[in-house]
């Protein structure tokens, strides 16, 4: 066996966009009008797009390599490729080992089928035994946590209990290569931990571990190296922390409103240390966001907003040059306006994007959003999860013998809890 | 090919899988249960008797029990030939999610569709070798032609399947077609008349290579005849290259099946 688990060399990938004849209707009368005007070839050649240009990598045994971008920057297609779903048009793909790609988890179930019967179907499709599947069955209905419905039809499954089920079957299958893309967003919060120490326990136990992921912080945890693509092509491949920085650096967010038409419109944003533009940041670093506008016309009790979000949009801070009590300003036309926000990064590890708007309190107006305007990642030393860094500390820490009576007074404490909870 | 073959009898734990959710789904669903199986060939025999029966006043001819066993014989496979392609032809396109998410031989379930259909005329098989028994068919020691009559039919339903379903995944209107095409074929087929009936014209309806398997199922069953050999010989030749085609163009078709649908 050799060092290298999966290769791909000069890999391309070709789409046609646009209209593709799918009944023999319309296929008829375009192929004879084609016969007749040789025109239309040419035009079909235009039609086309490349998904993936010149992609080449190496993953070697053992190693759990990522694969991010942003959407339509050819990830998928990647991975439908190495999974032999789809081929490539040009250029060739190695894959060494017995490989398993949990592309959509409950892919293979079938609505009418009960969640047992649903373990069966789904775990075959993803290439184990029946004999495999009979004994790890228990295992699976249990990592699953829904014992109780295992007889039910799937169909009368929430969301939630199917994409548990179809998970907990396909982190039992054992493969040597093993591609992921985003499964590991489904449950609740317990059920993803639960998925994210399988998937250490899959990469402990020696297997090939390709993962394609928007959620950065889970690339930054598994992989040991990355891959950036960007429209197809490859930008950056190399240390995980290195092509996640590189992904955060290019990519920009959006205005809302037009720059031309809007009276004021944010022409710059730009979040910096001491040294100068960054995303990386340690928590409780201070940070500095500078915002630049302009002013087409007149514009009337202007503040400025600062929104910042963490990766899932929910809200972690927000403020205003107003609400600070800088009150609000006017601008002229062909005025500037530049503000400096200074800030003090208390969150826990994570991904964050500030946003920036420009509005008018009184009659609840907003002439330019940006949003988001920028991505950071926060990292901190300690292991603490969550939106904020409380800098904790243990200050105490001791073990102390417990006298027979307050001992039985526990016990007695648990056993009428327990009654209360199973009534 | 020969690496297509291996990796497809790889997969047969696949295959069984797929047949057996194809069966349990089905009966599952309906009310019925394993009723339905049955209700399809009873449906075509009641009609076949009617035809046989107009066709026998107009010659005045009186209907036989020969003639009555005829047509139930030849029905049940017909029934298993249009359901056969009928759910194969769908069975990519119900299946999208498993065809564009996980890599494994695609044909496995235009066949699964066939076994399927396969287990239906078993079940179908049961209630036929009651009625025959009960208007008094006998047997002779042609019956041992029908497994391998049974068999040709799987083949030249599995390779049509194959065709079918790989074609129904790139032009959507196939499926209207091969609609088309199977309520008609029962009237360019033997089921309901004895290919005898035409004379030396019969012989043009042989063509259909349904049509020696259902004439040599009556003869064996009903008739207590061997089969004709020589155009049995062309049905299973006709079965074997459908099969081979469609194997063919199924596999030729199949890397692109997930960026089409």
């Amino acid at each position: 066996m050799s060092d290298v688990a999966l290769r791909m060399e000069h890999v391309y990938k070709k789409f046609r966009k646009g209209e593709i004849y799918n009944s023999l209707r319309d296929l008829l009368p375009a192929l004879t009008g084609r016969m007749f005007q040789q025109r239309e070839l040419r035009e079909d050649d235009q039609r086309e797009f490349w998904a993936l240009q010149d992609l080449s990598f190496e993953v070697k045994r053992g190693e759990a390599f990522g694969i991010i971008g942003q959407n339509g920057a050819g990830k998928s297609t990647a991975l439908k490729i190495l999974s032999r779903i789809m081929k490539p048009t040009k250029g060739c793909m190695v894959v060494d080992g017995r490989l398993s790609a949990l592309i959509e988890v409950s892919a293979g179930f079938h609505q009418d089928l009960t969640g047992r019967e649903n373990i069966f179907l789904h775990g075959t499709i993803l290439g184990m035994t029946k004999r495999e599947i009979e004994s790890k069955l228990d295992q699976i209905i249990a990592f699953s946590g829904i014992e109780e419905f295992i007889d039910t039809p799937v169909k009368r499954y929430s969301t939630g209990m199917f994409a548990r089920l179809g998970f907990s079957v396909a982190a039992h299958v054992d493969p040597e290569v093993l591609i992921v893309d985003e499964v590991l967003s489904v449950g609740d919060y317990v059920f993803q931990r639960k998925c994210v120490d399988r998937m250490k326990e899959v990469i402990r136990g020696g297997a090939t571990v390709l993962f394609v992921s928007h959620n950065l912080r889970s690339v930054a945890e598994f992989c040991q190296r990355a891959l950036l693509l960007d429209k197809g092509r490859t930008v950056r491949i190399g240390p995980a922390q290195e092509v996640i920085a590189a992904y955060l650096n290019r990519s920009g967010g959006e205005h809302s409103a037009d720059t031309n038409s809007s009276p004021v419109s944010i022409s710059k944003v730009t979040v910096r240390n001491e040294s100068g533009e960054r995303s990386q940041f340690q928590s409780g670093q201070k940070a500095w966001i500078d915002v630049e506008l302009i002013a087409r016309s007149r514009c009337t009790k202007l503040s400025v907003s600062l929104y910042i979000r963490d990766e899932y949009c929910t809200l972690v801070f927000n403020t205003s040059t107003e609400r600070l009590g800088h009150g609000n300003f006017t601008l002229e036309e062909g005025e500037a306006f530049l503000c400096t926000f200074e800030l003090q990064l208390n969150m826990a590890t994570g991904i964050f994007h500030p946003s920036v708007l420009v509005n008018r309190y009184d009659i609840q107006r907003e002439y330019d959003r940006w949003e988001p305007a920028a991505t950071i990642y926060v990292s901190s030393p300690d292991d603490v999860r969550g939106f904020v860094h409380c800098f904790p500390r243990v200050v105490r820490q001791e073990i102390r013998a417990v006298s027979e009576a307050n001992l039985a007074g526990a016990t007695r404490r648990v056993a009428s809890g327990e009654a209360c909870r199973s009534e | 090919m020969k690496e297509e073959l291996q990796e497809l009898y790889k997969y047969r734990g696949l295959l069984y899988m797929i047949t057996y959710r194809d069966i349990k789904v089905r009966y599952k669903q309906s009310v019925m249960g394993f009723l339905w199986a049955i209700l399809m060939p009873v449906l075509i025999v009641m009609s076949g008797i009617i035809v046989r029966y107009a066709y026998g006043l107009a010659a005045h001819v009186p209907l036989r029990t020969a003639d009555i066993a005829s047509v139930a014989v030849k029905s049940l496979p017909w029934a298993f030939l249009v359901s056969s392609i009928r759910f194969s032809c769908n069975s990519l396109i119900n299946n999208q999610n498993l065809v564009t998410k996980i890599y494994f031989p695609k044909e496995i379930f235009p066949m699964a569709a066939v076994l399927a259909s396969l287990f239906d005329l078993f079940v179908a098989s049961g209630a036929l070798l009651i009625f025959l028994l009960l208007i008094h068919t006998g047997w002779s020691a042609y019956l041992i032609w029908i497994p391998l009559l049974v068999v040709t039919m799987v083949l030249l339903a599995t390779g049509i399947g194959m065709i079918v379903a790989a074609a129904s995944l790139f032009f959507r209107d196939v499926k209207f077609i091969v609609e088309v095409l199977l309520t008609f074929g029962i009237f360019f087929t033997p089921v309901f008349f004895e290919v005898g009936m035409f004379g030396d014209k019969g012989k043009w309806l042989l063509l259909n290579p349904v049509g020696p398997i259902l004439e040599g199922l009556s003869a064996c069953i009903a008739r207590h005849q061997s089969p004709d050999l020589s155009w049995f010989a062309y049905s299973l030749g006709f079965a074997l290259f459908a099969l081979l085609g469609g194997f063919v163009f199924f596999k030729h078709l199949e890397p692109a099946f997930a960026e089409s649908v």
